[in-house]
């Protein structure tokens, strides 16, 4: 192109401005459009359900806490990473992640196959306070999660707002979703969560779900 | 015939204002996240405290309410010396610098409560990135519609910048935040799992490529060549450049999500695209540098050029460190590790941060009626505490960063892996303790340069100061290379 094309456009703040949408669509299209249509094609193995109500609800407080600055949730796909932490992680381990919490930085360790690794009373005197069990940990505490109660009422609306975004869930998963978190703490959903992480999502079989 | 208009410089005072503000505050929050790291005992147990809270607050505040309205007012500024007119829509472009003030101050009060989508850069939820939605179309409105009413026929290398800026963010921001509401304080955003990460880091990469980046180039190249008082080093070099970096930056996204589950063909293209990348990004750094030719003597007695200088160095630097980071290979090294934070904050502390100062210095005096700044040897005193501070910070978490790729990947003999985790954290608590000690220099610094624009602004704080007429008639507007913008 001779110069005096660029002097047009640099003229013309319309056309300067048309180009310039133009090209910074492009390469976003082009890596974005095919990953789509994988998405759409890709179907969650079997095994792979959506978060039951008590393990969602526990999701959405890691969400919200943060957990992500620290931790990663993304095994790559490196022999001393596999090591460390398991086999690698795959994409349709997290279809059902909203938003993904692959995390781009380990103050701590990947949490991506962290379920099963210790009990269920280990993580809460750990999340009550890290020092107590790993005296040279940097992590915060989360004491108030311990003190909070699940609010079951928007339970249902979320696992709608889910089904409505492709999620499968069930009538009956939705209506019993509330019973489910009777009685809990923010804390045993934020562990229910954690125990869960890297079984390949699988829901545990408790009573008052349709699995 | 006589001079009727004048450059509206009431707006561009209040975003100069509002910057320095953010930027106490944003850095403040940064340090405390630095402290917590390294003493965790100040997370207090307060929810809104805590270290996982904080640091997106710190984000926020120091992108897009420091930078934010540093960018916006310079943009204001620039758009009418460049065109010879004045801003066009004084009633919105007051109003954006109301509506984004909102938007930060909301987006900062939410946050640390837990109101958050908690997707990198773009945490605020949704009724947020509505109102910021509506604030940035009418911040491109008032851009354009300035250009629009240009006097100088030819659009200034600067304003290309500032308008990619505009249209690319805007364009990002809605793409990343598409959510359906559960209710006023929780959304589930629409894509999930690979789709979201590709989706996110498109998003993540390219805020920094055109919040951080080719917002501030604007900023680089109106004030460096009025700094250095010369034109522009080369015009048709920034041509090339301008094109190269829009289209690529684009393309690069897919570096953050090396060896993850992301599709081998999108992260070897996103490797590519990223080497490929330096080009562009030196050769701004490039041009920028060599209008300083024949004038580096200004550098002994004006601070302000120094923080230029300065800052495109650790431009150069910073988009090299890039593009090697993006390298598979380094990148399984230094994914993950505080080095991406020294990388980060190199480019934030070096580039964005500096080329900021420079420009604030630079402009501050012309805003507020004054002829220089209050006190030279602040700038002065604040140049040598920000560059000390950010040295402290970059080299402490290169060291980290290193440190931590090391020991994660070190195996003994038999081929078991040699250090449990914590020991890594161990080993760097050391230079958590500097880089805190790094931001702290560099907070005072913003101490200093807010204490010298408020005896700056007494002028502007007693109402005396008068509008800037634009000159008019306005010179030959068939100019290329376009000439130095008129003094004022
Ligand atoms: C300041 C960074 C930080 C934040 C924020 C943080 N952690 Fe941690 N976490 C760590 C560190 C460091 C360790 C390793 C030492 C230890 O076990 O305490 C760790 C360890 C863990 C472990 C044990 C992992 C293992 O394999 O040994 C779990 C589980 C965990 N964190 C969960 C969480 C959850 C849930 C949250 C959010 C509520 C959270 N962390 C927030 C830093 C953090
Ligand atoms: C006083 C100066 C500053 C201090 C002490 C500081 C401190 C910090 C700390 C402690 C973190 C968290 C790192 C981690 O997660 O391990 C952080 C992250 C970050 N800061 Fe700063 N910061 C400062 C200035 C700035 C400025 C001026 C900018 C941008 C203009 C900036 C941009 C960022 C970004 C983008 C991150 C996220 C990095 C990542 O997740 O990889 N910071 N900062
Ligand atoms: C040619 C230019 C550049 C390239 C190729 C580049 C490349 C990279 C790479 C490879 C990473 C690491 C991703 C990871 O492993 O997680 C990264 C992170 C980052 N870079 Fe750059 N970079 C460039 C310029 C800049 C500049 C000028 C800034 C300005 C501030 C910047 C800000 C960031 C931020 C904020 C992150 C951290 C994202 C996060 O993980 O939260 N980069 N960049």
């Amino acid at each position: 192109m001779a110069y005096r094309h660029f002097e047009f456009i640099e003229k013309h703040a319309w056309l300067l401005g048309i180009l310039t949408a133009v090209m910074v669509s492009i390469g976003g299209l082009a890596e974005i459009t095919p990953l789509f249509i994988m998405a759409q094609e890709v179907k969650p193995p079997e095994h792979v359900r959506p978060y039951d109500p008590l393990r969602l609800a526990g999701r959405d407080i890691y969400v919200r806490e943060g957990c992500y600055l620290c931790h990663s949730q993304m095994i790559r796909a490196l022999r001393f990473e596999t090591q460390r932490y398991g086999s690698f992680s795959t994409a349709d381990e997290s279809v059902y992640d909203r938003p993904f919490q692959w995390g781009s930085k380990r103050t701590g360790p990947d949490l991506a196959r962290a379920g099963g690794k210790y009990s269920d009373e280990w993580q809460h005197a750990h999340l009550m306070d890290p020092r107590s069990v790993v005296p040279e940990s940097n992590m915060p505490g989360y004491p108030w999660l311990a003190r909070a109660p699940i609010d079951a009422d928007d339970i249902a609306a979320r696992m709608r707002v889910l089904r409505r975004l492709g999620d499968p869930y069930t009538d009956a998963d939705i209506a019993s979703a509330a019973a489910a978190l009777e009685g809990k703490t923010e804390m045993d959903a934020l562990i229910a969560y954690l125990q869960g992480l890297g079984i390949a999502n699988e829901p545990q079989a408790t009573a008052g779900e349709t699995p | 015939m006589p001079n009727t208009e004048y450059y509206n410089d009431h707006v561009v005072r209040l975003f100069l204002l509002a910057s320095a503000v953010w930027g106490i505050v944003g850095m403040l929050i940064g340090m405390y996240a630095a402290a917590e790291l390294a003493w965790p005992g100040l997370n207090l147990d307060i929810p809104w405290m805590t270290f996982s809270r904080v640091r997106p607050d710190h984000t926020f505040g120091v992108i897009f309410a420091f930078g934010g309205s540093a960018l916006m007012g310079t943009c204001y500024y620039v758009v009418q010396r460049t065109g010879h007119t004045r801003l066009a829509w004084g009633k919105l472009a007051e109003l954006t610098f109301w509506g984004w003030q909102l938007a930060c101050i909301l987006s900062m009060a939410t946050l640390p409560f837990g109101i958050t989508q908690n997707k990198e850069y773009a945490e605020p939820e949704w009724f947020i990135d509505i109102l910021i939605a509506v604030v940035w179309v009418s911040f491109g409105a008032v851009f354009f519609a300035t250009l629009a009413r240009r006097r100088i026929r030819h659009i200034y290398v600067a304003n290309w910048y500032y308008g990619a800026f505009i249209i690319a963010v805007g364009l990002l921001h809605i793409v990343n935040n598409i959510a359906v509401p559960v209710s006023l304080t929780k959304s589930y955003p629409v894509y999930s799992g690979v789709v979201d990460a590709m989706v996110q880091w498109w998003y993540g990469h390219n805020a920094v490529a055109f919040f951080l980046t080719a917002g501030f180039l604007g900023m680089m190249y109106y004030f460096v060549p009025r700094q250095a008082q010369q034109p522009l080093w080369s015009y048709r070099f920034s041509i090339v450049n301008f094109w190269a970096l829009i289209s690529m930056y684009m393309w690069a996204g897919s570096h953050h999500l090396m060896y993850t589950a992301l599709p081998d063909w999108v992260q070897s293209v996103g490797m590519a695209f990223s080497l490929v990348l330096l080009m562009p990004s030196w050769g701004s750094a490039a041009n920028g540098l060599f209008t300083f030719n024949g004038s580096w003597h200004r550098l002994r007695d004006d601070p302000a050029a120094k923080f230029m200088v300065i800052a495109l160095v650790f431009y150069a630097a910073s988009t090299f460190e890039g593009s090697m980071m993006a390298i598979k290979t380094v990148n399984s090294l230094s994914h993950y590790t505080d080095w991406t934070v020294a990388h980060v904050h190199s480019g934030s502390l070096g580039w964005v941060a500096m080329i900021t100062i420079g420009s604030l210095y630079a402009m501050a005096p012309r805003a507020l009626g004054r002829p220089a700044m209050h006190s030279r040897r602040g700038m002065e005193l604040h140049f040598w505490l920000h560059v000390s501070g950010t040295l402290f910070y970059v080299v402490a978490m290169w060291v980290a960063g290193v440190t931590e790729g090391i020991m994660w990947r070190a195996t003994g003999p038999d081929g078991a892996l040699s250090y449990p985790f914590i020991d890594s954290l161990l080993a760097i608590r050391p230079l958590y303790i500097a880089r805190w000690f790094g931001g702290f220099l560099i907070w005072l610094g913003m101490w200093v340069m807010a204490w010298n624009l408020w005896y700056t602004a007494a002028d502007a704080r007693k109402k005396i100061i008068l509008p800037i007429p634009v000159p008019i008639p306005e010179p030959d507007s068939h100019q290329t290379p376009a000439p130095l913008p008129a003094a004022t």
